[in-house]
């Protein structure tokens, strides 16, 4: 096991977070037994694993949607209590509010910290220009692609200066060409931002891709199994060999016996 | 979703049951029922008089506007009412408690059920048949707000509480808009209810209004001036869906099922 080592300026802290859910028939499922992690500021951190092995849970832990049933998250040595601004998500389901224009969406978390309104109005301009959708800024969710959604999702939380992002599956969605120019534009604003990215997945590519350090987890129940390092420069190239190695151990890793791979 | 009346294929059912009525009428003087012809006459002498002079000459207008007055104030009634009921038995707990299963209970009784009690209540006028018409349209209205109050994508929450929305703002920031097309929906079918019952409700003995004027035809075996009322209201609930649409279409441009 990769040591987790404490670091000093991490942002988020997890310490010893479990949740137990009671299934309908009154039985208990242990959806994540005491994860440990600290998350350095400015790092991307890729959770990765088969379904049901926690890594939903617990980032919606960090992001305050669910509390944990033992343990706690720190933000910047502040204990998490509830979802907030600083923590944003960006969901699978965009989570777009249907009756805004693109514009709009990105002006709600400024609006909502009640900033004044040419302030809101300038951020919206900055943000919906950054992800290059300025031609569509007055255009309504339900006019745009899941591309297009994706990148309105992923403004709205860098016009709240979110410091955290928090990911779930955000491209899981969208078609193999969308992905990769989504990915390849999330790296760029993550360079350009200084932001902190822990970003949910079930594809070793893109957890190689796109992350500092890969947190491998296991169902059953739900927790850490190992604590990768990705030291490839970029951009990366996934058809390299040295990616390639990466990617087979951690495939390996994943789809075998955890404790025994982890020796090797 | 274009305006299916525009099309031409629309007109046949319409052309085909006027053909139908006018080979059963047209060589029966002493039929109930008068033919087209005659109808359209007496719907001309309804409007602008000059045909018959009779009582029913030049009495439309006058009805019309009178019963348009009641639909009107009584939906009203029923949208002041049933949107904030609504609004809160889809979103307070302990008042969908309280509330819910006496309207659930109460909802199946036919508002031609109400007429008796609504007499005795209101006196006969145009109060019981504002009262009538405003219980008709108010279900309608009350069902949709609480579907849609009820129906707002959890989702939404957590978007708007991870950008630093307060619990306090989520109604008028989430709910509200988020239940705004369900709320339409219900309008318009409350206005269309009030515009079906204004018949009923104008059976209570007023001396104006649609409603009255086919029950004086009625009385009066003047079967032309009934069909002539019954047109004229059908064309008036039509004409205020259409005006009704277009508004849903203007406030729910977002909304793919209602946007234009």
């Amino acid at each position: 096991m990769a040591p987790d080592t404490p670091t000093p300026d991490a942002l988020v802290r997890i310490e010893a977070v479990s949740k137990h859910f009671v299934a309908p028939d009154g039985s208990e499922i242990e959806a994540l037994r005491a994860a440990d992690l600290a998350i350095a500021a400015g790092s991307f951190v890729c959770l990765i694993g088969a379904s049901g092995c926690g890594k939903s849970t617990l980032l919606r832990i960090v992001g305050g949607f669910e509390t944990p049933s033992t343990g706690r998250v720190l933000m910047a040595g502040k204990p998490v209590l509830g979802p907030g601004p600083d923590r944003g998500m960006v969901f699978q389901d965009y989570g777009l509010f249907p009756w805004l224009t693109v514009r709009q969406n990105v002006a709600f978390g400024p609006a909502a910290r009640g900033l004044k309104k040419a302030e809101v109005h300038a951020i919206a301009a900055r943000f919906v220009d950054m992800i290059g959708l300025a031609r569509f800024a007055d255009a309504y969710p339900h006019q745009l692609s899941g591309g297009m959604k994706q990148r309105v999702a992923i403004a709205r939380v860098l016009a709240n200066d979110a410091r955290l992002a928090l990911m779930d599956e955000p491209f899981g969605a969208l078609d193999a060409m969308t992905r990769e120019r989504l990915q390849n534009e999330l790296l760029d604003l993550w360079a350009r931002t200084g932001l902190t990215v822990i970003f949910v997945t079930h594809a070793i590519e893109e957890a190689i891709l796109l992350a500092d350090r890969v947190v491998a987890m296991s169902p059953g129940p739900g927790r850490i199994v190992a604590d990768i390092p990705i030291e490839l420069p970029r951009p990366r190239d996934v058809s390299s060999p040295a990616f390639n190695d990466l990617r087979r151990s951690l495939a390996g890793l994943l789809h075998g016996e955890p404790a025994i791979r982890m020796a090797a | 979703m274009t305006a299916a009346w525009r099309q031409p294929l629309a007109l046949i059912v319409p052309l085909l049951l006027l053909a139908g009525w006018w080979a059963s009428t047209h060589n029966d003087p002493y039929g109930l029922i008068p033919p087209p012809g005659a109808v359209g006459t007496e719907m001309w002498d309804l409007a602008f008089g000059g045909i018959n002079d009779d009582a029913f000459s030049g009495v439309l207008l006058r009805n019309l506007v009178a019963s348009a007055l009641r639909v009107y104030g009584g939906f009203a009634l029923a949208a002041v009412l049933a949107l904030p009921i609504g609004m809160m038995i889809g979103r307070i707990r302990i008042v969908r408690e309280l509330l819910d299963p006496s309207f659930q209970l109460l909802r199946p009784v036919p508002v031609t059920a109400w007429l008796p009690l609504s007499m005795i209540l209101f006196g006969l006028g145009p109060r019981s048949a504002f009262f009538l018409v405003a219980l008709g349209a108010f279900y309608p209205i009350l069902v949709n707000t609480i579907f849609g109050v009820r129906s707002v994508e959890p989702r939404l929450f957590e978007a708007a509480a991870m950008l630093g929305a307060s619990r306090a703002s989520m109604f008028p920031k989430v709910v509200l808009p988020a239940a705004l097309p369900g709320m339409f929906t219900g309008l318009r079918l409350g206005l269309g209810f009030a515009w079906v019952v204004i018949v009923v409700g104008e059976m209570t003995g007023v001396s104006t209004g649609l409603g009255a004027m086919i029950m004086d035809g009625r009385q009066l075996s003047r079967t032309d001036v009934v069909i002539c009322g019954m047109v004229t209201i059908g064309l008036a609930g039509f004409l205020s869906d259409i005006a009704v649409q277009a508004l849903g279409r203007r406030l729910l441009r977002w909304s793919p099922q209602h946007g234009a």
